[in-house]
């Protein structure tokens, strides 16, 4: 310790971290409130809150994947064009050029076990009754992160631009043009028209705005590859740091009263 | 072997299936206390494993379970058994304690500790752990790449990803509408009014079945049977055409399954009253209509006064009728699945005219 504490002592340690070694409570208190990654944590937690047989650590297994995602995926994105010429050749490229490339793999291993991981913390979370007050806003702060986790596989899974990923992504948007009003082959559609012209037709309904076009093809592509890359990610990061500080206002991981 | 796999085969027939997934769901309830016992959870775990062991000799059923996108299918069916087994475990002693009238285990130690360095030092454990196994799993399983894409040669079967097959499942007993649209709607808005439709303060902050039965019933149900298991049954039992697949058969996509469906306006005008189909559509799809009619509106209030009385008295009327209505719709699920193998039904109110089907 005597190392540790010297180079605590620099100019350098302290500027950076504006106290001591974290080797006394005050110090260690001092850690987790000065720093603005571990502020997301209380100072104290309960014992019961963070044993592993209480919350299965799920939920930071979900947020540790969501990491794993971003960083093998902004490695990804140096090698991928999203375009219907170069997708698939640079995916096929990425694994014939780069020796023991295993990013593309923990990016699709990552994926699917973060789907798996928030549905166990949405178990865990219901078994032991935390959405119950005060914690029933971060509950659907919860239910919206679910979604855009869901949204983040399924916009992910077409960029390969290979049979598995348009099909799939076919598939999966063929429910759209069944939406009620919206979709053109949906109970009330043809309601939505003016006289003799419908409103709702293949080339203006809820899946052609999602595919930005008719089938899935180049539009769709680019469409999905910002979602994914973009849009979703962000909204997904602003809402884990809301969900993270909830957990700390409402009173840490719940526990008996 | 040809038994085992005659026996496994036989089981795995969609109804037959989801049936003994019902049935153990409800032993799961209510045994939770035996089920929960370490030996039998680790006896559940072998057996399973074994299955899968076993199973692999067979080509046909290897090929299925060790398809890259199908292993965290495999990972599931385990993660839940230590996860729920867990939970229960530690629900049965919770409530063996709460009738001796000790608080939960989760009370005893309510000492607070400093997160850094406890809860930091098990954080930065578990990610060099995840990391390694991670690691490990993507030098061993190479990631899928298929053929390139091609609008116009269809895969068969093309299947959505994982996750999603449940509802994939769903479309064999609803149209598009109902199946990717209504239900999924309703299962996001299910979730997000749980915490403002249960009332019951119990149960908080500590695992218990006992104090919390109904509402942990109904939302294992809802995962475990109507999601996880037909997902399961999406990935591995669903082959070509969507037709069924035993885990030994062979994915044959010339096999043909026989057409027999039949709609309730043709059983009700055509078979039952032996007249021909009325051109009215509305009289056509009454019988149908009047049903749901009743279904949405009596149900309810019948229940309110013998069954959930206590709930309506305890809830008031819009917690209530919220939690009815949902519960109904959750229920229609199981009970379109058997009305379709009963009396092979496959719509309830047809009208093809205004892509109405239900
Ligand atoms: C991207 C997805 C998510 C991430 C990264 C995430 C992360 C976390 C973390 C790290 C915690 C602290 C306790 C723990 O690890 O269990 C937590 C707690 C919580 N989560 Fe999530 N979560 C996610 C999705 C969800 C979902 C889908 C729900 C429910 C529908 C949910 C509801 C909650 C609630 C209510 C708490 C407080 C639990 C308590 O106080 O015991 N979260 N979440």
């Amino acid at each position: 310790m005597g190392l540790m504490n010297k180079i605590a002592e620099t100019q350098v340690w302290k500027s950076i971290f504006r106290h001591g070694y974290p080797s006394n409570p005050r110090n260690r208190a001092l850690a987790a409130l000065s720093n603005v990654f571990l502020h997301l944590h209380p100072v104290k937690a309960k014992k019961s809150g963070i044993r592993l047989s209480f919350t299965w650590c799920m939920g930071g297994i979900t947020f540790f994947l969501f990491l794993l995602e971003t960083l093998t995926g902004v490695l990804l994105m140096f090698y991928y064009r999203p375009t219907i010429e170069y997708a698939y050749n640079d995916v096929i490229a990425l694994r014939e050029h780069v020796p023991m490339g295993i990013m593309r793999e923990l990016h699709r291993w990552g994926a699917h076990m973060m789907v798996l991981a928030v549905w166990l913390h949405m178990m865990r979370v219901f078994l032991t009754g935390s959405y119950k007050p005060p914690r029933e806003f971060n509950w659907n702060i919860g239910v919206i992160l679910l979604l855009l986790t869901l949204l983040l596989s399924f916009t992910g899974y077409l960029l390969p631009w290979d049979q598995l990923a348009i099909w799939a992504i076919t598939v999966g948007s063929n429910m759209a043009r069944a939406h009620p009003f919206i979709g053109h082959e949906g109970p009330g559609a043809s309601l939505l028209a003016i006289g003799d012209v419908s409103l709702v037709t293949p080339a203006s309904d809820i899946r052609f705005g999602l595919l930005a076009g008719r089938f899935v093809g180049a539009g769709a592509l680019l469409r999905f590859y910002v979602l994914h890359c973009v849009a979703l990610p962000l909204a997904a990061g602003l809402l884990m740091a809301i969900h993270f500080w909830r957990v700390r206002k409402d009173g840490g991981i719940s526990g008996p009263m | 072997m040809e038994l085992f796999k005659s026996i496994v085969n036989w089981c795995s027939q969609p109804a037959i299936y989801i049936s003994l997934c019902t049935v153990g769901f409800v032993l799961l309830i209510s045994r939770y206390r035996v089920l929960s016992r370490p030996s039998v959870l680790w006896g559940l775990a072998v057996g399973i494993a074994l299955f899968f062991i076993v199973g692999a000799q067979d080509e046909d059923f290897l090929k299925i379970i060790t398809k890259g996108d199908n292993m965290p299918i495999v990972i599931m069916i385990f993660a839940i058994l230590a996860t729920l087994g867990m939970a229960l475990r530690q629900a049965a002693v919770n409530d063996m304690r709460l009738e001796r009238g000790l608080p939960p285990t989760e009370a005893e130690d309510r000492g607070k500790v400093l997160v850094w360095p406890d809860l930091v030092y098990s954080e930065f454990i578990c990610t060099i752990l995840l990391s390694a196994l991670f690691i490990a799993w993507s030098v061993a399983v190479e990631a899928p790449m298929e053929e390139p894409a091609s609008g116009t040669r269809a895969p068969n079967p093309a299947k959505a990803p994982w996750y999603f097959l449940g509802l994939q499942e769903m479309l064999v007993y609803f149209d598009p509408w109902l199946a990717g649209v209504v239900f999924p709607g309703l299962i996001v808005v299910g979730l997000m009014v749980i915490p403002y439709i249960d009332t019951n303060p119990k149960g908080n902050g500590y695992y218990t079945l006992k104090e919390r039965k109904f509402a942990i019933s109904m939302f294992l149900f809802g995962f475990l049977v109507l999601w996880v298991a037909l997902v399961i049954l999406g990935t591995f039992l669903r082959g070509p055409n969507w037709n069924f697949f035993a885990p030994f058969d062979y994915w044959d996509p010339h096999k043909i399954e026989p057409l027999v469906n039949i709609n309730l306006s043709e059983l009700v005008w055509v078979k039952w009253i032996g007249t021909k189909l009325p051109d009215n559509i509305l009289i056509r799809e009454a019988p149908g209509i009047v049903i749901i009619l009743a279904y949405f509106a009596i149900t309810p209030a019948l229940l309110a006064m013998k069954g959930m009385k206590r709930f309506y008295e305890e809830m008031g009327f819009a917690r209530y009728s919220i939690l009815v209505m949902l519960l109904l719709c959750m229920a229609a699920l199981p009970i379109k699945m058997l009305l379709r193998w009963f009396i092979n039904l496959k719509y309830l109110v047809a009208i093809p005219e205004w892509f109405f089907n239900i």
